[in-house]
């Protein structure tokens, strides 16, 4: 039963529940500092539901995962083996990149897009050990004045802002709970 | 909607449309590219805003679907049927019951909520193509933020015309960054691109390209100080529910040049009529 449990886990009707995954992440990424509720995937720890369900619903063959150290274990590696089919690589060449904060470290080495294409850049899921309580004030786009938010590391990301349109992107995970940070937010230490 | 998957496309596909429409949505205004597919419908008749609604919709959505602000047009009919038929979601034509609105060239009248999600069917998503049309040179100018090409064109509008004559896919500026054209949508609809409640994404299945407004985002109508933006409409109230505020179609009656105008957003006149504002012609449009 060991060798198979990397088996289990995924979606019991993928083309529903990635569309409302889907969505829980579109909410996410478009409404900086509103926790979404995300879930569905049951994939082995120390993925969280959440991350576990954002894998199984953007990541696949043609986007290359980076495993920080946190999260570069045989059991997640098989997992996402089966059911994403994602090539493992460096941080330099992913287009996805799985950790906590830490381990994701230094965080300069991601794809931050280039100019002329600036989409393609890396998007980052943070596990996350909570979400609150916050400890910056979040404006910009996708916020009506101001939104406020957990975040593992402040200055990062107004290191991250002070260069769009490049920059990653970031999913942060805890259970079954998404709130997103793309690019385009400005962030303040409260 | 056995023999199908879930709202018709592949999980495959979907997942590479997702990704986009979340790039998107991170840099708000330029457009990501990305692998558009066959649809069953022609180039034209919003096979990219199709793609895009078919990777949002979940069986919960409630879908509406507007051309030219109408919902009983072709165009308008045979999406929401493709859709009950392969995602078998609920349908709706009043606004403020939907939740995802895939509409071709207007912004419906009612104000959008955040509960609501509006894909727009966009056939040039280049606003500097008619200017340039190297994609190399277009997208090397979206990266030095060189826009200075469409300001020469509306200063010439202005040179030839006394006024600048673009009437609908009027130019915007994305906070403050990209250019980016709003789809054939009338000049009257570019104020409620801005500050809007509901997500806003734009699909072009020709041009293979997808990008995004998040909510509360500014967006910029382009002009210039002595001839700022204005949102223009034909001066009439319309024939039938009498508004004085929204954006209206020019229709002929007879072959002696008669003609009236009505609400272009079939819905927010019905919605009118139904509450009591007759117009000029009434509550019954053939008398």
């Amino acid at each position: 039963m060991e060798a198979a449990s990397h088996l289990a886990g995924g979606f019991g009707e993928p083309a529903v529940q990635s569309a409302r995954a889907f969505r829980a992440c579109l909410q996410a990424l478009a409404r900086p500092g509103r926790v979404q509720e995300l879930a569905g995937a049951n994939p082995p720890a120390p993925l969280s539901t959440a991350a576990g369900t954002l894998l199984l619903t953007l990541v696949d063959h043609a986007t290359p995962l980076f495993l920080a150290p946190s999260h570069d274990l045989p059991a997640v590696r098989s997992w996402i083996a089966f059911h994403c089919g994602a090539p493992l690589v460096a941080a330099e060449a992913a287009v996805f990149a799985l950790g906590t904060w830490e381990a994701l470290q230094p965080c300069d080495r991601f794809d931050t897009g280039t100019p002329d294409y600036p989409d393609r850049a890396a998007t980052l899921i943070v596990e996350m050990a909570a979400l609150n309580p916050a400890n910056a004030r979040l404006t910009g786009p996708g916020i009506e004045a101001t939104a406020a938010a957990r975040l593992p590391d402040v200055a990062a990301f107004r290191q991250n802002r002070s260069r769009f349109p490049l920059g990653f992107d970031c999913f942060l995970t805890v259970g079954t709970a998404v709130a997103g940070l793309p690019r385009s937010t400005v962030v303040e230490a409260l | 909607m056995t023999g199908y998957t879930f709202a018709y496309l592949d999980e495959t596909t979907k997942r590479m449309i997702r990704r986009a429409i979340l790039k998107g949505i991170a840099v708000p205004g330029y457009q990501v590219p990305f692998a558009s597919r066959e649809m069953p419908m022609p180039y034209g008749w919003g096979t990219g805003g199709v793609q895009v609604t078919a990777a949002c919709l979940t069986p919960e959505d409630r879908l509406k679907v507007i051309d030219q602000g109408a919902d009983d047009t072709t165009n308008a009919v045979s999406i929401r049927k493709f859709f009950e038929r392969t995602a078998g979601v609920a349908t709706t034509t009043r606004t403020a019951e939907a939740t995802l609105i895939q509409t071709r060239h207007r912004i419906p009248e009612e104000p959008l909520t955040e509960a609501q999600i509006l894909v727009y069917q966009v056939p040039i998503p280049e606003p500097l193509r008619f200017l340039e049309p190297r994609e190399s040179e277009t997208r090397r100018m979206h990266a030095l933020e060189e826009y200075g090409l469409m300001h020469v064109k509306l200063y010439e509008d202005i040179a030839r015309h006394g006024a600048i004559a673009t009437a609908y896919a009027y130019p915007v500026r994305v906070e403050g960054r990209y250019m980016m054209d709003p789809s054939p949508i009338p000049k009257f609809d570019n104020p409620k691109l801005s500050q809007n409640a509901a997500i806003q994404l734009f699909g072009a299945g020709r041009e293979q390209r997808i990008y995004a407004l998040p909510p509360y985002t500014d967006v910029v109508s382009l002009d210039f100080e002595d001839h700022p933006f204005e949102p223009t409409r034909a001066e009439h109230a319309c024939a039938l529910c009498g508004a004085c505020d929204s954006y209206l179609d020019e229709v002929l009656t007879d072959d002696d040049g008669g003609r009236m105008f009505v609400c272009s957003d079939t819905d927010f006149c019905t919605r009118r009529r139904d509450d009591g504002h007759p117009g000029r012609r009434g509550t019954d449009p053939t008398t």
